[in-house]
């Protein structure tokens, strides 16, 4: 059980680390991914820990949402990088004060 | 106390209570047209301007003339009607409608007709009525001349409305009125910085009195829960000695104020910028002595008010003796007759402070004032009018050659206020002097040095004026006013001289009796015969120090800057106005820019500092926008991590 939750716990960490340091977006929405399924493999971790499936529904929920923001999020990189000829998530920071 | 500072009008005596006949009916009922004709008159002339300018501008001086002129006919007739009632029956009393009502005050526009407002009601519409005649020609070459007798019918109407009030609210309507109308009048060449400048002057010393008036008003009403004269006099008896002293000083205040007494007195100098027909009704004969009818008229309290009674003589004789010492030194011919204005205004203080027994004398002294005052000014006016308006004495001399008119009616005024035997003013000031010596022989005394100084001023007015050699500069043609103008003043020359037949017999003293009650009798220390020989010694010699100190001297033209100190503090009104800069103007100047100060640094401060500051912490944190989306997500770990760790807190603590 342990394990699940520390590989979970990486997996969340590098995620979030690439959200943070990486400004290509695609790789930042990859890094996204990794959280979430990270955030999948725990709750169907402790779905199966505590023997119901609470857990194993909200991770098919994650997932739904996730395949939603995918398309959209590609739909808008792909936009911003016909317009930009870029992906960097720096460049497109004209919504500023 | 010292006897000789004592006032002896202490002991009880009978106070008459005013209660009015309000169903006289006849032409009684008609007394409201007294105030109703020169308001009409003061209305069409204002108002109408707007609609028919052009014809009013020709004729707007007739109908001011016409309605004063009207309504003195009114009063003479309601003076004789009066005149032919008995004695006990006349108090007229009439209810126009109920002003305002509100709790248990109720006010009613009321009028009072008695003894007391007829001679007002005569001198007031004689005097005025003189004047306005007199005005057109005064002021005939003036574009505003149909504003200008506006203003003057306004004038007469509020005056009215203040003599015949039957109680203290509708009074305080009339001693506005007559404020705002003399406010207009001094300002009337308004593009004359000077002018403007005393307008407001006279407006806000006079409002230091209203305070008094009004206050003693509201005191009236807390205490006696009426302000009608019948009701005020009927409970006077049961208020409290505090309460009516109180009362007596708001009221002297407010007296002061009006009357132009020490310590606010500083206006009426000034005011002298008006229009001379304006000097002469307003600030020599009728307003100004506002105070003194409004002492008389609440006899009922000062009776009560031993203490405010001292206050009003002290005053009185401090301010006949001020006004006085001004007289002596001003060059300007209008200031000086002010002077004197505000010393014989002392005169008739000093009487009614003395009580009953100089209450008659006062109202007799105003009235003869009233003529030889008002002559005198017109005469001043006539002299201004030949002299292209120059007022300064020193460029008159020898003028009795040219204009003999106002010569021979001004001196017909001058005989009369300095006591000069059988004149008016003789009888009328040495029965108040005669009355001071039996009241309090310190005061009497002082009323006699006045005298003397009367005597010394006017004739110094008198020789620079008309004696002597001719100073004037040479485009100058004196030259005899008008008939429009010198006949008011011979009706008023007639009028100074034989003001005194009043006193005939005691008549006026019988006649006010209804209002001021019967006089106790105190002996003069000497036998009046000995004390007229001192009064007439004492003005003689007033007279001869100004013959030998003025007629015996060339006069130069321009006065003399390496005089004495005496001299130098009356050209500067006794210091008067510096007194009152220094104790009132500047703290005040220094307490509102202080306030200005406050509340610019402070007050502003505090606003605008922390607007700014709210503004420049804004500036700070809006830095955080910056669009970087990894700096946002950042922010949000942050936050996600606070409330897990607030979590594991809560859940683990």
């Amino acid at each position: 059980m342990t394990e699940y939750v520390v590989l979970s716990a990486i997996l969340f960490t590098i995620g979030c680390v690439g959200v943070l340091t990486r400004r290509n977006a695609i790789v930042v929405f990859m890094c996204v991914e990794l959280m979430l399924n990270a955030c999948n493999l725990a709750l169907v971790a402790f779905a199966r820990q505590h023997g119901n499936l609470d857990g194993q529904v909200a991770a098919f929920f994650v997932m739904v949402v996730a395949a939603a923001e995918v398309v959209i999020g590609l739909a808008i990189i792909m936009t911003i990088f016909r317009t930009r000829r870029s992906a960097s998530v720096d460049d497109a920071s004209l919504l500023k004060y | 106390m010292n006897p000789l500072l004592s006032l002896s009008s202490e002991s009880a005596h009978d106070i008459p209570v005013v209660h009015p006949d309000t169903g006289a009916g006849g032409v009684f009922d008609l007394l409201w047209l007294v105030i109703a004709l020169p308001l009409l008159g003061a209305v069409v002339l204002l108002v109408g301007g707007a609609f028919a300018r052009g014809r009013l501008e020709r004729v707007g001086h007739l109908i001011g003339t016409a309605a004063s002129a009207a309504s003195f006919v009114m009063s003479l007739v309601l003076f004789l009607a009066l005149l032919g009632r008995g004695e006990e029956e006349r108090q007229i009393g009439q209810h126009l409608f109920t002003w305002f009502e509100t709790g248990s005050l109720s006010v009613g526009m009321d009028l009072l007709y008695d003894p007391l407002s007829a001679l007002f009601l005569l001198l007031i519409t004689g005097v005025g009525t003189l004047i306005h005649v007199y005005a057109i020609g005064y002021m005939a070459h003036d574009v505003r001349r149909r504003r200008f007798f506006g203003y003057l019918n306004l004038f007469v109407a509020a005056m009215l409305v203040l003599v015949l009030a039957g109680n203290y609210v509708v009074l305080f309507l009339g001693w506005e009125g007559v404020g705002l109308a003399s406010y207009l009048l001094i300002g009337f060449w308004q593009h004359k910085h000077s002018a403007a400048a005393a307008a407001k002057k006279a407006f806000v010393i006079n409002r230091v009195g209203d305070i008094g008036l009004s206050l003693a008003i509201a005191l009236m009403f807390a205490t006696f829960g009426t302000t009608d004269f019948g009701g005020v006099s009927e409970a006077s008896g049961e208020a409290s000695d505090r309460t009516l002293t109180i009362l007596g000083l708001l009221l002297l205040l407010g007296a002061c104020g009006k009357s132009a007494q020490v310590p606010l007195q500083a206006w009426l100098l000034d005011a002298m910028e008006g229009p001379t027909p304006v000097s002469a009704l307003i600030h020599a004969a009728t307003m100004v002595t506002a105070g003194v009818y409004l002492v008389v008229r609440s006899n009922f309290i000062f009776e009560l008010a031993p203490i405010a009674q001292t206050a009003i003589v002290v005053v009185a004789t401090v301010t006949l003796l001020w006004g006085a010492v001004l007289g002596c030194a001003k060059d300007d011919i209008k200031k000086a007759l002010a002077g004197s204005t505000m010393s014989q205004i002392g005169y008739m203080m000093l009487a009614a402070g003395l009580g009953t027994a100089g209450y008659a004398f006062a109202i007799f002294h105003l009235l003869t004032h009233g003529f030889f005052k008002a002559n005198m000014f017109l005469g001043a006016g006539s002299v201004m009018h030949g002299m292209d308006d120059d007022v300064d004495m020193r460029h008159y001399g020898g003028l009795r050659k040219f204009m003999p008119v106002t010569f021979l009616t001004f001196a017909m005024g001058y005989l009369a206020i300095i006591g000069f035997p059988l004149f008016s003013g003789f009888w009328s000031k040495d029965k108040i002097i005669e009355t001071a010596l039996a009241e309090n022989l310190v005061v009497g005394l002082c009323a006699l040095l006045g005298a003397g100084i009367t005597g010394f001023y006017m004739t110094r007015l008198m020789l620079m004026t008309f004696f002597g050699e001719k100073r004037w500069a040479d485009g100058v043609h004196p030259h005899e006013s008008p008939k429009v103008m010198t006949i008011p003043l011979i009706v008023l020359a007639a009028l100074s001289v034989l003001g005194g037949v009043l006193i005939l017999g005691d008549w006026i003293v019988g006649w006010l009796e209804p209002v001021t009650g019967v006089a106790e009798h105190h002996a003069p220390p000497l036998p009046a015969l000995v004390i007229t020989l001192i009064v007439t010694a004492v003005v003689a010699l007033g007279v001869a120090a100004a013959w030998f100190l003025v007629a015996r001297r060339d006069v130069p033209r321009e006065a003399p800057r390496d005089v004495s100190f005496a001299t130098r503090a009356a050209r500067a009104d006794l210091y008067g106005d510096a007194f009152n800069d220094a104790a009132v103007v500047r703290p005040g100047t220094r307490m509102v820019s202080g306030l200005a100060t406050f509340d610019r640094s402070g007050v502003d401060g505090v606003v605008e500092g922390g607007s700014s500051a709210v503004g420049g912490l804004s500036g700070v944190m809006r830095r955080l926008q910056n669009g970087y989306v990894r700096s946002y997500a950042l922010s949000l770990l942050g936050g996600a991590l606070l409330v897990v760790l607030a979590l594991l807190a809560v859940n683990l603590g």
